[in-house]
């Protein structure tokens, strides 16, 4: 069909959004990241049976963490459509693209670009056995 | 196992939010098990520290690690390298182990990240229930298998009392009487003659009414 | 069954006498005229006063204390203890209490759960439980010793009583409960109250089947209903409760004004029906924030005047 869609979505393809934790929503967003959705298969109908319901679940904990740490829950949304909605798909990226727009960048990047400070960095995992 | 629950993020974050470094300390045994506190729970809570310290615009520098044991000075000590650098530690491990750190790292803050609530066991995926207290006199042979002290909101030996109705507990409609309880076990096991033996005044000195407990197996000491 | 304490009450039941016993709620401070008012509206009609012990877990003043006003006015009190609040020595420290003061009576409750109350967030004790509680007092009075073996000096006379509910979960152990109350100790019972008067008399069947009815008084408990609001509230809302739905159909088909009279009337058909239940040994009329009615009830079912004792 070759439907556009705003370049600025980088997609991260996984087997089921049930493989997406809630951690890989976080690091998204430590990463500079503005916004982040999962688009996941019509609820009642994921191969795994709950991997959508899983993904929603976990979308709604990121959305309650990251209200708490001043990023704003309404950054991370979860869509679903079948395999054969590519408009839908396309409507989805335009409207998440809005929605972050609106919101302007990750509060973040707007915080290091103040010279406050530099963003914090991560560091490695680590397990003592 | 012992049954903890992450305290909200709020919390963590008003305790920490001058710190300059932190590590955030997970526990391999129990709290893994309910998901309060393994490394899964530790990345998440570090990723939202370290978003909310970039959103600061603070340099915070948010570690992570996982002991195979917090209640275990061994394991404790050995994370000594680790664990130093730091100016702070959240322990995600429940009360023992969040203990068993301040007391190894003496000068160095530790802020407990759960809440510790009991000893019990998974119902279901996410779901756990309290079962024992310690009380340190084990009456379930009395009981039929069911603990009075843990699962009766009055700790009654000699229930029920008139407030179960329905099987229920009065203090709610999800809580189960556990006289009730006992009472079908006594049925099914063909024992329910023994509902009617008074248990005596219970000996509440090796409970926590007695002080601090302490075990000492002479025959394993080094 | 002859009388081994002081007590009025055993007194008036071991005389053969259908006794009467009703209740006061302390007041929620510390004015002890409330008490007293509510004593005097009831003190000819009643053998007995029960005091409540922090009713569903309000604080109140305290039972012990209402039960010596009540005695210095010349009244006979039955004081409630719930082991909610109190551990083993302030259970027997307060019954010394009450003894020291010639209180006879002691009805012996596990209470209502803390949560229930105006502290919801405090901690219950049970270091003994009602069972148990009934147990000590006995010990205290018949072995004239404390729980730790040492001899009381001037050990209480209680006599000492115990509740029960007919209508609780499961029914086919509310009668071995009761036998495990007078296995404890307990010479009189005050039953939850009653309007499914079926079951109240099966289960006293049961009970006398048993034989217990020659080892312990059942006083038969009686609410009378202000209100089908009232009834509704207690059929479907209070935990133990068994209002049934002829009762409820009852009072709700009389205009609002009569309703108040017609559930005094369904209270005093109750009594009369069970005076002649034989086992019955009395009657507990629980008239919650409504004393003034108990002198109606009592004389209308013909349980006044009260017998004189020397």
């Amino acid at each position: 069909m070759r439907l556009s869609y705003p370049v600025h979505v980088r997609v991260i393809r996984v087997p089921c959004t049930g493989k997406v934790d809630l951690v890989h929503i976080l690091r998204a967003f430590e990463k500079g990241a503005d916004g982040v959705y999962l688009v996941g298969c019509m609820e009642g109908s994921c191969h795994y049976e709950q991997g959508n319901f899983r993904a929603r679940k976990r979308v709604e904990q990121a959305q309650r963490l990251l209200e708490a740490v001043g990023t704003g829950g309404e950054r991370v949304q979860m869509y679903n459509l079948t395999s054969g909605e590519a408009p839908k798909f396309a409507q989805y990226a335009r409207e998440m693209s809005e929605r972050i727009l609106a919101l302007g960048p990750n509060p973040a990047k707007l915080a290091a670009a103040a010279g406050q400070g530099q963003a914090a960095q991560g560091s490695g995992k680590k397990g003592v056995a | 196992m012992i049954v903890a629950k992450g305290k909200p993020l709020e919390e963590i974050i008003e305790a920490v939010k001058d710190s300059q470094s932190i590590l955030v300390a997970g526990c391999n045994e129990c709290v893994t098990v309910c998901e309060a506190g393994g490394s899964k729970e530790v990345g998440v809570l570090a990723a939202a520290l370290r978003l909310y310290f970039q959103n600061q615009g603070r340099k915070v520098q948010v570690g992570e690690i996982t002991l195979q044991r917090q209640c275990d000075r061994e394991y404790v000590s050995q994370a000594r390298e680790e664990v130093e650098p730091y100016s702070v530690v959240i322990s995600l491990a429940c009360g023992v182990g969040c203990q068993f750190m301040a007391e190894e790292y003496a000068t160095l803050p530790v802020q407990p990240g759960v809440n510790t609530l009991f000893m019990g066991g998974a119902l279901e995926r996410g779901v756990w229930s309290e079962r024992c207290q310690g009380c340190g006199n084990c009456l379930l042979a009395l009981t039929g298998g069911i603990c009075p002290v843990a699962r009766c909101a009055k700790r009654l030996l000699n229930g029920p009392c008139g407030g179960s109705t329905g099987g229920k507990c009065e203090i709610s409609k999800e809580v189960d009487c556990a006289w009730h309880l006992i009472i079908e076990r006594l049925k099914a096991l063909g024992r329910l003659e023994d509902y009617e033996k008074i248990i005596p005044l219970k000996d509440w000195s090796t409970d926590r009414a007695g002080g601090p407990r302490k075990v000492v197996k002479e025959e394993v000491r080094l | 069954m002859s009388a081994k304490t002081p007590s009025r009450l055993e007194r008036v039941l071991a005389a053969g006498h259908k006794a009467v016993t009703s209740e006061c709620g302390p007041p929620r401070g510390s004015d002890p005229e409330v008490i007293l008012r509510k004593a005097r509206l009831i003190r000819e009609h009643v053998d007995a006063v029960n005091v409540t012990d922090n009713q569903t877990s309000v604080t109140r003043l305290c039972s012990l204390a209402s039960c010596v006003h009540l005695k210095l006015a010349g009244l006979e009190p039955i004081l409630q203890m719930v082991t909610r609040d109190r551990n083993r020595i302030a259970l027997q420290s307060d019954i010394l209490g009450a003894a020291s003061f010639d209180i006879h009576n002691l009805l012996c409750l596990s209470g209502d759960h803390q949560s229930f109350g105006d502290c919801a967030q405090g901690q219950n004790v049970h270091d003994l439980d009602s069972m148990q509680l009934i147990q000590t007092a006995r010990h205290m009075r018949d072995e004239g010793r404390f729980l730790g073996g040492e001899e009381i000096l001037r050990p209480p006379k209680m006599f000492v009583g115990a509740a029960a509910n007919p209508f609780a979960d499961p029914f086919e152990i509310r009668v071995p409960r009761l036998a495990k109350k007078v296995a404890a100790g307990a010479e009189f019972i005050q039953t939850q109250c009653i309007f499914n008067l079926e079951k109240f008399e099966l289960w006293l069947s049961q009970a006398r089947e048993r034989g217990l009815l020659e080892k312990v008084y059942i006083l038969a408990g009686l609410t009378p209903l202000k209100s089908a609001g009232m009834a509704k509230y207690m059929k479907n809302r209070v935990p133990g409760m068994d209002v049934p739905e002829e009762v409820v159909k009852r009072i709700s088909g009389v205009p609002k004004e009569g309703q108040a009279q017609e559930g005094i009337s369904i209270c005093v058909e109750a009594i009369e029906r069970l005076k002649e239940a034989p086992g019955v040994a009395g009657f507990h009329i629980m008239a919650i924030e409504w004393e003034e009615k108990v002198p109606e009830i009592v004389e209308r079912a013909g349980l006044f005047p009260r017998p004189a004792l020397d």
